[in-house]
């Protein structure tokens, strides 16, 4: 195995595209290196990314949040701007793991590795999020929702790198929420995996929704008619009901020692509610 | 394989070594440096027994590789204790008979550190949750808990 430290985007790139196989980039390394020990598994080339300038940083501009390929979600944690502008996508990043974990583990590690039970990608969909690859052609974007193409599979092209997350800011009287089914209280792999974000009318009422469904499915699924059940509700027990049931039948889950598939299906409904509730009072809804 | 040259910190010390890529970092520290204090429980990242701090984050030095302590400041359980003077975590945690047959020992010591370097005050629950990632098969973890707690008391000045 080779291992490369490069200083700029464009060599990282560069080695990516031009390695014969089994080459793969390096963040936390939480996913990476666990793979790393187990039978079969080969890494010809793995490629360090932490050392290009900006892949640790979250940078908050005017309109957008960047979170780098390399920040540790930890660190989302503790930066109370992004804590207060989209605490739903944070809580999610903060579910991944251990404390040991946390230290080290990425959202956009965890964007990649593409598992369907990712906590943070579906808070990411919800929340519109969108990556930012950086190829031999150049940069491009791209929605999160269509990063991962199935388990451990993704769109990304030979030598592109997710280089960072971008999050706009939140819209006026909007809010957002992640909330996971496992059978024990912590670090665990989500069972239903469900991210929401709400954004209300003057009056209080829901104008748009986004509803994300993670573990009930080979990828994200984005629940758009659960959405449309709450758009002009004010979560009104017949709206949610509605909406519960749009994502019970938007969940294709398959049956596995974590969960049945009606389970399952069942429990995407009734975390949706609750996750729904969580973001109506983030946008300040009552 | 050829090897990787590294220069890091370690406990204050400047140090470097040659490893393999494909070597992690605990398996520098046990096997180059002669850090032994540092332990392999499953090489997964699911233990915690290999805890080691890493530019001021607690990490799983199995999730490591060696070539990325390049640059970094590290701290183990070797430069826990002021010379023959130990750290008030490891007086309280033979205080409360917190350990037995020690494996996980040194993984809490550095992960309880961590905690109390950024939260001198925490709650049973903080703690509790903080700690969940180090796994013991022999205390049944509550006399971890009491003395981390009691030690964050002690060095808080709120009790000798
Ligand atoms: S040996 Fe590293 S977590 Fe178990
Ligand atoms: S004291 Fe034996 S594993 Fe904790």
């Amino acid at each position: 195995m080779r291992y490369e430290r490069p200083e700029t985007i464009v060599q990282a790139t560069h080695l990516l595209a031009e390695a014969d196989s089994n080459a793969f980039v390096l963040a936390g390394g939480t996913d990476l290196l666990v793979k790393m020990q187990s039978d079969g598994f080969e890494a010809d080339l793995v490629v360090d990314i932490k050392s290009i300038a900006g892949m640790g940083d979250v940078v908050e501009a005017d309109d957008t949040f960047v979170i780098g390929a390399g920040v540790p979600c930890a660190a989302l944690g503790e930066n109370d701007a992004l804590v207060a502008a989209w605490p739903g996508v944070v809580e999610a990043a903060n579910l991944i793991g251990s404390t040991q974990i946390q230290g080290r583990c990425t959202v956009v590690g965890n964007l990649c590795n593409a598992s369907p039970a990712a906590d943070s990608v579906p808070a990411l969909v919800a929340a519109g999020a969108k990556a930012k690859i950086a190829g031999l052609g150049g940069t491009r974007m791209a929605d999160v929702l269509d990063i991962p193409t199935g388990p451990g599979k993704t769109s990304l092209k030979k030598g592109e790198i997710v280089e960072a997350i971008v999050l706009d800011k939140p819209l006026a009287r909007s809010g957002d929420a992640y909330l996971r089914f496992i059978p024990r209280t912590e670090m665990d792999i989500a069972v239903v995996g469900v991210g929401i974000n709400l954004v209300l009318d003057e009056g209080g009422a829901v104008q748009s929704a986004r509803i994300a469904l993670g573990a009930v499915g080979p990828t994200v699924i984005l629940a758009e008619d659960a959405a449309q059940a709450l758009v002009g509700s004010k979560l009104e027990e017949t709206a949610l009901d509605v909406m519960a049931a749009a994502c019970s039948a938007a969940s294709h889950p398959i049956d596995d020692k974590r969960g049945t598939v009606e389970f399952r299906k069942q429990i995407a409904g009734v975390l949706a509610r609750r996750a729904a509730r969580i973001a109506f009072d983030r946008a300040g809804g009552n | 394989m050829s090897s990787i040259a590294v220069s890091t910190t370690i406990n204050g010390d400047d140090v470097e070594f040659l490893c393999r890529a494909d070597e992690t970092l605990l398996d520098v520290l046990r096997n180059r440096l002669g850090l032994l204090g540092a332990k392999e429980g499953c090489g997964t990242g699911d233990c915690g027994a290999c805890s080691t701090i890493v530019d001021g984050r607690v990490v799983c030095s199995c999730l490591v590789l060696g070539a990325e302590a390049e640059g970094r400041t590290i701290e183990t359980i070797e430069g826990m204790a002021n010379g023959s003077e130990l750290h008030p975590l490891q007086a309280k945690f033979i205080e409360h008979a917190a350990l037995q047959c020690g494996i996980c020992t040194p993984g809490f010591l550095i992960a309880a550190k961590a905690l109390l370097d950024v939260n001198p005050e925490p709650t049973e629950e903080e703690i509790r949750y903080w700690l969940a990632g180090n796994l013991c098969r022999c205390t049944g973890y509550d006399k971890i808990v009491r003395a981390v707690q009691d030690a964050a008391l002690e060095m808080r000045g709120e009790r000798a």
